[in-house]
């Protein structure tokens, strides 16, 4: 039965996600954005709204289920105030979420109920590589089977809060298939580079590592000696951009739309030009359509549906083009003042091109 | 709670359905194609005996349910013509267009008629008879501007009757409402012309009433089998009850009647958008049944800078398809359970008019010189898309309407 309201839970959890990212998180994105990092009270403010406790159960120290859509919902209002903050507040989804989904019991007892039950914890994940060709499925990345370890070899970039923390989950293809190791921070062989800069979401720490010959358990595969399936992670991986995507969007969107209702051009409000009231009526279509697509993959995930792996990397590639091109527009609706750093938008425009180069960064 | 599971009943009906759309469309669309003005009675007359059987796609009043009835099941009565309009048009749009069973002219009935016109008028359609209907609102010099119409019903208080003059273009299926069935057209018309849309008021025309005369059947890009006529009302007369709408709305000077019937849009430009969203699944399908018998298939989930070209381009057609259908979907949901949505119908009317002519564009160039054949239905499909963005509101009407109600604007504010 077709139905498009959130429910009442879900509801409560988009507002208070929503009042944070308007009260908390805009005020301050900018400065952050040009240095000034976010403060870890800020952190730990998002943190406490709940948004990852909520999809783990109350067994491994969370307090709802796993839904991917409750997820998607809160994850909009989360990069509505800015990209960066709500890949900060969720980083240590990326170490939680996989283990949830694809670890085996004992990881999940051992790993959730400290990382879920306590504050903000610098728990990560390592994914991306730097060539141009990275391919989540072809990793370049190595793990190799020696006795009852595996040792991992390879470079990542873009790991955030590399730098101090306590473990991650570190993505390497193994005989060919991509697979996640559990990493304490602590092993020998690896190596934390330099704090990346980027085109965007400069207020999200982020790193480059080197992992040399580092020995792991081989009880630290993921999902235990036999491994995992990758399809799960790398989907709720998708859906974590594609609703970034949607809120950094709608963000511009609005933004843009209310300029051009006080901004005059001719003698009349920019906003009642058909040139600029169409992209406007295109941005609004644009971003329904899109967040239509991503709530029907997280709704298919959350139902075993067989089609949920295709369905979030369609939404995931109808994202990345919505995000570039209503950011775009709406930077091109503020005319000079779009291009000029006090108004927020060219910073959205920058985040928003990132939703096509920044896959693995933000799950849910 | 939001879900996308597709109603059980709906699921059934799909079944027969894709069965009419492979055996009873499929086969003659070409040929219709080819013949334009022959009417397809064969499809006809079965789609109005099946329809007649189940009560399927109609919007005559059915008997009231019970409330017990009512709780059990949600109303899904646009949610099931959505899917409906859909699979016909995967089959064929065209000869969807003249499926019996009163189109837009019965919609424009439900929407802004009285209880009695209801019962009155559409009760025909459930007849012995396959029979028709139509909406007339587009004359010679004006189409997207309804308010510049002037065809004009003046009453006559001698006979209470009122006279209709004036003349209506591109009437879809106005041949088969008034030459070829009882059927009839709902014809807007001015009762004072100097008041634009508050003048307007929609008249019930039935067959052979005198006057009333069809001059010209348009010669068609696509959608060849649907006719388009063109009608000339001279002095035509019509009982008083038949302007749609209740006594005081009638006489008073206000839009509120106007407004009332335009709400046929809200339910009918997401039932449009499904016709679209039919030929696009159609085209698409095809090209990646053409492809894969040349040895490819699509690789989902690699990153977009290593997938081929025919790759990328399936993959955003797919990604358009899906969520222009997500849309219409959105839309009806809203129309079964009365919730207001203006905007969410013309988005999916103008996302659907996009996504169907882009779409079709694209399997044309793709599929290289065989693209261009008549051999193949691409190139119908190319033709058949195209009116999607033009009928029931022009893609740049419905981005009106969708500007207007993201931006807070009455239509003085933007034109
Ligand atoms: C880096 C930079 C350097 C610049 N250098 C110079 C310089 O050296 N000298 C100088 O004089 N100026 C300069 N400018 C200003 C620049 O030329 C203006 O920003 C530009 O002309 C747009 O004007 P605006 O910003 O006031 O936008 P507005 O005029 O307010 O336009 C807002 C939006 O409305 C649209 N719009 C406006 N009118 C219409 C219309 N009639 N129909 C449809 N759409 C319309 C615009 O395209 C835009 O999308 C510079 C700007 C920047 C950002
Ligand atoms: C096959 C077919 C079947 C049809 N069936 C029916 C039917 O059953 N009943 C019926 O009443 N009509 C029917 N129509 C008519 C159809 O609804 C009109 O053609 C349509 O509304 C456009 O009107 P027009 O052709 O007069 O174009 P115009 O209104 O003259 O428009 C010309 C161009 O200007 C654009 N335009 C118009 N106004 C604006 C504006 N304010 N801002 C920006 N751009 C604007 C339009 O989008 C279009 O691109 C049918 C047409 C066809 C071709």
């Amino acid at each position: 039965m077709y139905a498009f309201e959130p429910s009442e839970e879900q509801q409560m959890l988009i507002d208070v996600v929503k009042r944070f990212a308007e009260n908390d998180v805009r005020p301050v994105a900018r400065d952050a954005e040009e240095g000034d990092d976010y403060s870890p009270d800020l952190i730990e403010k998002g943190w406490e709204l709940g948004v990852l406790q909520a999809s783990v159960p109350e067994e491994y120290g969370g307090f709802g289920d796993y839904s991917a859509l409750t997820g998607v919902l809160a994850m909009e209002e989360l990069a509505w105030g800015d990209m960066a903050a709500a890949m900060a507040v969720m980083t240590p989804s990326l170490f939680a979420l996989p283990i949830l989904l694809a670890g085996n019991e004992d990881q999940k007892q051992s790993y959730l109920p400290p990382l879920v039950e306590a504050e903000w914890q610098p728990y990560t994940a390592a994914l991306i590589e730097p060539h141009f060709d990275f391919d989540p499925g072809d990793l370049r990345t190595t793990a190799v089977q020696e006795g009852d370890t595996y040792v991992i070899n390879g470079e990542k970039i873009y790991v955030p809060f590399a730098e101090g923390a306590e473990a991650f989950i570190v993505y390497a293809s193994l005989d060919g298939q991509t697979q996640g190791f559990i990493v304490p921070a602590e092993l020998e062989g690896i190596t934390i580079g330099e704090r990346s800069k980027l085109l965007g979401i400069n207020a999200l720490p982020n790193y480059s590592v080197t992992f040399e010959g580092v020995r792991i358990p081989a009880g630290n595969r993921l999902g235990g000696p036999e491994g995992h399936d990758f399809a799960p992670v790398i989907t709720s991986a998708r859906l974590g951009m594609a609703a970034i995507g949607l809120g950094v969007a709608k963000a511009a969107f609005e933004y843009s739309r209310d300029y051009a209702k006080e901004r005059e051009v001719f003698g009349v409000k920019v906003a009642q030009k058909q040139a600029i009231a169409f992209m406007l009526a295109e941005m609004a279509t644009e971003i329904e359509a899109i967040r239509l697509l991503t709530w029907e993959a997280a709704w298919m995930v959350d139902n075993d549906h067989p089609e949920a792996f295709k369905q979030a990397y369609l939404a995931y590639t109808g994202a990345m083009d919505m995000a570039m091109m209503v950011t775009d527009r709406a930077v091109q609706i503020l005319g000079g003042h779009g291009y000029i750093r006090e108004y927020p938008v060219e910073m959205w425009m920058r985040n928003g091109r990132g939703i096509a180069n920044l896959l693995g960064m933000a799950m849910i | 709670m939001i879900d996308f599971s597709t109603p059980k009943p709906i699921e059934k009906q799909m079944v027969a359905l894709q069965t009419v759309a492979e055996n009873m469309m499929r086969p003659v669309s070409r040929y219709f194609d080819e013949h334009e003005h022959e009417v397809p009675w064969d499809y006809i007359n079965f789609m109005h005996m099946a329809m007649r059987q189940t009560g399927a796609g109609s919007l005559a009043p059915k008997e009231k349910k019970s409330s017990d009835e009512k709780k059990k099941y949600p109303p899904i009565g646009y949610q099931s013509l959505a899917f409906m309009l859909e699979m016909l048009s995967w089959g064929d749009v065209g000869m969807y267009l003249v499926t019996p069973g009163g189109g837009l002219g019965a919609a424009a009935v439900e929407a802004a008629g009285t209880p009695e016109q209801k019962a009155k008028f559409l009760a025909r359609f459930k007849g012995e008879k396959p029979t028709f209907a139509a909406m007339a609102m587009t004359e010679p010099h004006c189409g997207s501007d309804t308010s510049a119409i002037r065809t004009t019903a003046v009453l006559d208080p001698e006979t209470n009757e009122w006279v209709l003059n004036g003349e209506k273009i591109f009437v879809t299926a106005g041949h088969k409402a008034l030459e070829l069935s009882d059927g009839f057209v709902v014809v807007w018309a001015t009762i004072d012309p100097e008041a634009g849309h508050a003048g307007m008021r929609p008249f019930v025309v039935e067959a052979g009433t005198s006057g009333v005369k069809v001059t010209k059947l348009e010669h068609k890009m696509g959608i060849r089998v649907s006719d388009t006529a063109a009608i000339v009302l001279q002095d035509a007369r019509v009982p008083y009850d038949h302007i749609l709408g209740s006594p005081e709305v009638i006489k008073k000077k206000t839009t509120k009647g106007f407004k009332r019937a335009m709400a046929t849009f809200d339910a009918t430009r997401p039932l449009v958008a499904a016709t679209g969203v039919g030929v696009a699944r159609a085209t698409l399908e095809l090209l990646k049944e053409m492809l894969a018998q040349e040895g490819i298939e699509i690789r989902y989930g690699l990153p977009r800078n290593k997938l081929t070209a025919i790759e990328r381009e399936i993959i955003d057609m797919e990604v358009m398809l899906r969520s222009a259908w997500l849309l219409v979907i959105k839309a009806v949901w809203m129309a079964d359970n009365r919730k207001h949505n203006p905007l969410e119908a013309s988005m999916s009317k103008l996302r659907a008019g996009d996504v169907v002519t882009k779409i079709t564009q694209r399997a044309v160039e793709l599929m290289g010189p065989l693209g261009y054949s008549r051999q193949y239905f691409f190139e119908k499909w190319f033709r058949d898309a195209k009116i999607t963005d033009i009928y029931e509101g022009t893609g740049q009407i419905n981005r009106l309407v969708v500007a207007r109600n993201v931006l807070g604007y009455r239509g003085s504010q933007l034109r």
